[in-house]
């Protein structure tokens, strides 16, 4: 028992531990104006804040503020490109996103633009928004304005390179589809095994997990993991099935089919819309940095 | 019952197939191919912006014929190399191209350090924009490539582990890729001399 704590004690440290091991990591995506830094009046905040979401809800261009307090001698360029691989700004498939990031200690600003972007927020431009547009201000202390008319220029040079659809939270139910078949075939096929004995439904249970687990994720340790994962499910799904099985010779066959996908369906659909977050947008290092 | 079994068969062999890695071997390998496409636009992209430059820093400094003289011998050097998705597992290959780009590189840094006595230059409009695309080109090349090496790690790293390994040896035969490697030259500062 002793060696037993000292163990999870351990394992515990190690994975706590690697979390602290970063240098400096890429803080949670909050809002649309991420103040870290504590740069900006709470109705400047506001204001852009607002006038972000009625441009993406006009556009669908997502544009992102971050203001940390240090780079802690982290270079810019890599740090920007951190933040937005782990933000995902920009929708999907157009990657139009862009973040502007200012580290206050450091005195440098970046503007990172999306994929989709690079053709009207160009390096040149994003340069010349930093020079003559945010720097002016930053050196007179004037963040409050500097940032709101950087935001202001980035939104006027992206303006109507896009059009927000009419429907947009549908894109993100197809993904989860696709490993939804095997899913389906898999409690199917447990159920009807189950059902003529219980032990045949436990046997397929840890057969087939791990094979399907395996076109889903990637080959090894863990498909050895959902061996007795997929003995669970097989005994719990036989159960079930043989139960159903009652049910169905007193009742309805099709009451059946729809419990299964209707109950699994309830299951997975659990991603929350509210809040705000990246439309899953990519990046390649397009952008300028500057200075004050 | 039989044909459930049947059904079962059918299911599992599918499932083997596509966890043998025949099919996610040779889709790594495209992405590993598409990774090395995206380098190279953006090397080019790099070579298609250093004429420009150079003649908007001619107009301020002439005297600096030699730097100039460098980066333009060094982009001639690394347009003539290139190398095709067959070339990829060719380590001489690799690190000629990598050679190549890395003295443009080198040559570019010093020719920018150079400018930083030329006030007059550091003030026009057209220099300060070149500056920032190439800066920006820069950044994006650094960014494909660390995209690259990172497909080179997957793949290399799947056609060695078991069962990929098998499927490699006996069915696909494919080769291990080569890193594209930052010049250490290149990533190191220019010395200033006055």
């Amino acid at each position: 028992m002793k060696r037993f704590v000292i163990l999870v004690t351990i394992l515990l440290f190690f994975v706590l531990g690697s979390g602290l091991a970063a240098a400096l990591e890429v803080p949670a995506l909050k809002a649309r104006v991420n103040d870290y830094a504590g740069l900006l009046a709470p109705a400047t905040k506001n204001q852009l804040e607002q006038a972000l979401l009625e441009f993406e809800q006009s556009q669908s261009t997502q544009i992102v503020v971050l203001t940390v307090t240090s780079l802690e001698g982290e270079s810019l360029e890599d740090y920007s490109m951190q933040v937005a691989e782990a933000w995902k700004v920009g929708q999907k498939d157009l990657d139009n996103g862009a973040i502007l990031l200012i580290a206050k200690n450091d005195r440098k600003i970046r503007i990172e633009v999306g994929y989709g972007l690079e053709g009207s927020l160009t390096d040149m431009l994003s340069g010349r928004i930093i020079r003559e547009v945010i720097v002016p201000s930053f050196r007179a202390g004037k963040f409050d304005q500097g940032v709101a008319s950087g935001v202001a220029a980035m939104m006027a040079a992206v303006k109507g390179e896009y059009k927000a659809q009419p429907v947009k939270h549908q894109p993100r139910g197809r993904d989860s589809s696709v490993s939804f078949v095997p899913f389906i075939m898999f409690i199917f096929l447990i159920t009807q095994l189950g059902r003529v004995r219980r032990s045949l439904g436990v046997l397929a249970g840890g057969l087939l997990l791990p094979i399907f687990g395996s076109m889903i994720l990637p080959f090894g340790l863990i498909t050895l993991l959902l061996i007795p994962l997929g003995l669970v499910a097989g005994f719990i799904l036989s159960l079930l099935g043989s139960a159903l099985g009652a049910a169905g010779a007193a009742g309805g066959r099709r009451a059946r089919g729809g419990f299964w996908i209707g109950g699994s369906g309830g299951s997975m659909s659990s991603g929350g819309f509210g809040g705000f977050s990246g439309g899953g947008g990519g990046f390649g290092g397009g952008g300028a940095s500057g200075g004050w | 019952m039989k044909i459930l079994f049947r059904l079962m068969m059918v299911v599992a062999v599918a499932a083997m197939l596509t966890g043998c890695g025949y099919n996610s071997l040779q889709q790594m390998e495209e992405g590993v191919f598409r990774a090395w496409s995206d380098v190279e636009s953006n090397l080019q992209r790099r070579a298609d912006l250093i004429p420009n430059l150079v003649q908007t820093v001619k107009g301020y400094a002439a005297h600096e014929k030699e730097t100039l003289q460098a980066v333009v011998e060094a982009r001639s050097k690394a347009t003539g190399i290139n190398l095709s998705a067959d070339d990829l597992n060719n380590a001489q290959a690799m690190q000629r191209m990598a050679d190549a780009q890395g003295a443009l590189s080198g040559a570019l840094s010093r020719l920018m350090v150079v400018v930083e006595r030329y006030p007059d230059l550091k003030a026009n409009q057209g220099f300060l924009d070149l500056q920032n695309q190439l800066e920006g080109t820069e950044n994006r090349i650094n960014v494909a490539r660390q995209r690259y090496n990172k497909a080179v790690e997957t793949f290399n790293a799947s056609i060695r582990k078991f069962p990929y390994s098998l499927t490699n040896s006996l069915l696909l035969k494919l080769d291990r890729k080569e890193y594209f490697k930052a010049e250490a030259g290149a990533k190191a500062a220019p010395k200033v001399e006055f």
